[in-house]
């Protein structure tokens, strides 16, 4: 194996291009380095994109989106107050990764290249509507989350290709975002289930937009477009609840493990759109 | 396959080390520069026994390659007490037992200061959950939370002295 440390996205895509198959990106290394030392993993090459100025920057654009480089470590994105404010649920998902010591590392892109079924990042960057930038030899192209993971370990991204950013859309006034997970004990473990979930309101307080995703109950993290369905029009009552969490369900394909039954993942899984709903459009009233 | 020349800082030392492109940090740290201090528990970053700070974050030296350390500011262990005395949180593990066998203790001081670097007061809460990323098998963490909060008030009164 060779170690390569590149110093723009140019450098990076030309090393991937010379070797595609095998060389790898490594953004944060808490899955890849886990993986080759286990030997599941045998890159030829792993490119390192920290040393990428442009992929270690987070950006506030004048439209109100977002930029976030691909290298930047949850613990520099739970640490931007402005960020943690426009979108509080997506900050609340990357506050869920692993330890502290994982947080100094571990990226949101690399949570969606790893492509786990479970990554907590990435139900709320879906209901949020993010589109990744992915760079090649070819130039860039832009891509909605959902389309990133296409099952355990596996994304649609081609032999070539690195994320290079993860991009936040604008946010009218009374919109704002929840993500929750269930796990087994209080902290440090992987999702039984989870639900991100993304509102806008108008004046009166109906939901005009929303999108539902759910993590741990499918082979790929799902975007839940009937349940986000159930709550648009509404003003999230007790009954339009209930239909987005039925919705939810339905969508609901889980494992058996020693986490949860699968019974048990759909079931939870209602309840956390519902909870996460909830907490969305309270945090939305707050806005204004 | 050839080796990779880095350059680093531990321990405010500057550091050189040949290292294998597969390497990890932790190995570099150990096998070649001989600061044992850095333990390995688990070597997939779950247990924080090789827990050292990496330009002011605290990161598992297992999941860092060596060659990354390039132009990098490394804090281990070792790093942590001065000429003068050992470091209030080392001191404060001593004083109140907060450990049984030592295995993890680096790893929980490297953290625990890290901490007390940003929060000078944090309560019984934040201590725990910032040091949820280090396991420890033997004391049930008890007196590793109470060995920090006295090491707090310590680094408070120093402050204001």
């Amino acid at each position: 194996m060779n170690y390569a440390a590149p110093q723009s996205i140019a450098e990076a895509v030309a090393a991937l291009a010379a070797d595609p198959g095998v060389a790898c990106a490594l953004a944060g290394g808490t899955d890849l380095i886990v993986q080759m030392q286990a030997g599941r993993r045998h890159p030829g090459l792993v490119i390192d994109l920290k040393r990428i100025a442009e992929l270690n920057e987070v950006r506030s654009l004048p439209d109100g989106s977002w930029r976030l480089g691909a290298a930047v470590p949850a613990a520099a994105l739970v640490g931007n107050a402005a960020l943690a404010t426009a979108w509080p649920g997506v900050t609340e998902a990357v506050d869920l990764i692993g330890s502290m010591q994982v947080q100094s590392r571990a990226t949101p892109a690399g949570n969606l290249c790893n492509a786990s079924p479970a990554a907590d990042s990435v139900p709320a960057l879906i209901a949020a509507g993010a589109t990744v930038e992915i760079a090649s030899a070819e130039g860039l192209r832009f891509a909605p989350v959902e389309t990133v993971p296409v099952g355990p370990g596996r994304t649609s991204l081609e032999a070539g290709e690195i994320v290079t950013a993860i991009l936040l859309p604008p946010r009218p006034a009374r919109a704002a975002d929840a993500y929750l997970r269930l796990i087994p004990r209080s902290e440090m473990d992987i999702a039984i289930a989870g639900a991100g979930v993304s509102l806008e309101l108008d004046d009166s307080g109906t939901c005009v937009k929303a999108r539902v995703a759910l993590g741990a109950v499918a082979p790929t993290v799902r975007l839940a477009p009937l349940a986000a369905a159930a709550l648009i029009g509404t003003r999230l009552d007790d009954a339009a609840l209930e239909a987005a969490a039925g919705a939810a369900r339905a969508m609901c394909d889980p494992i058996d493990d020693k986490r949860g039954t699968a019974a048990y993942r759909t079931r939870m899984a209602g309840v956390l759109v519902k909870r996460a709903a909830r907490l969305a459009q309270t945090r939305a009233m707050a806005r204004g | 396959m050839a080796k990779i020349h880095v350059k680093t800082t531990v321990n405010g030392d500057p550091a050189e080390f040949l290292c294998a492109p597969g390497q990890t940090l932790l190995s570099a740290l150990r096998d070649t520069l001989h600061l044992t201090g850095t333990k390995e528990g688990c070597g997939s970053g779950d247990c924080g026994a090789c827990s050292v700070e990496m330009d002011g974050r605290v990161v598992c030296a297992c999941l860092v390659l060596a060659a990354e350390a390039e132009g990098r500011q490394i804090t281990t262990v070792e790093g942590l007490a001065t000429p003068e005395g050992l470091h209030p949180v080392q001191q404060r593990f001593l004083e109140e037992a907060a450990l049984q066998c030592g295995f993890c203790t680096p790893g929980f001081m490297v953290a625990a200061k890290a901490l007390l670097d940003r929060n000078p007061d944090p309560d019984e809460t934040e201590i725990r959950f910032w040091l949820a990323g280090n396991l420890c098998r033997c004391t049930g963490y008890d007196k590793i939370v109470r060995a920090v909060q006295k090491a707090a008030a310590d680094l408070r009164a120093q402050d204001s002295a």
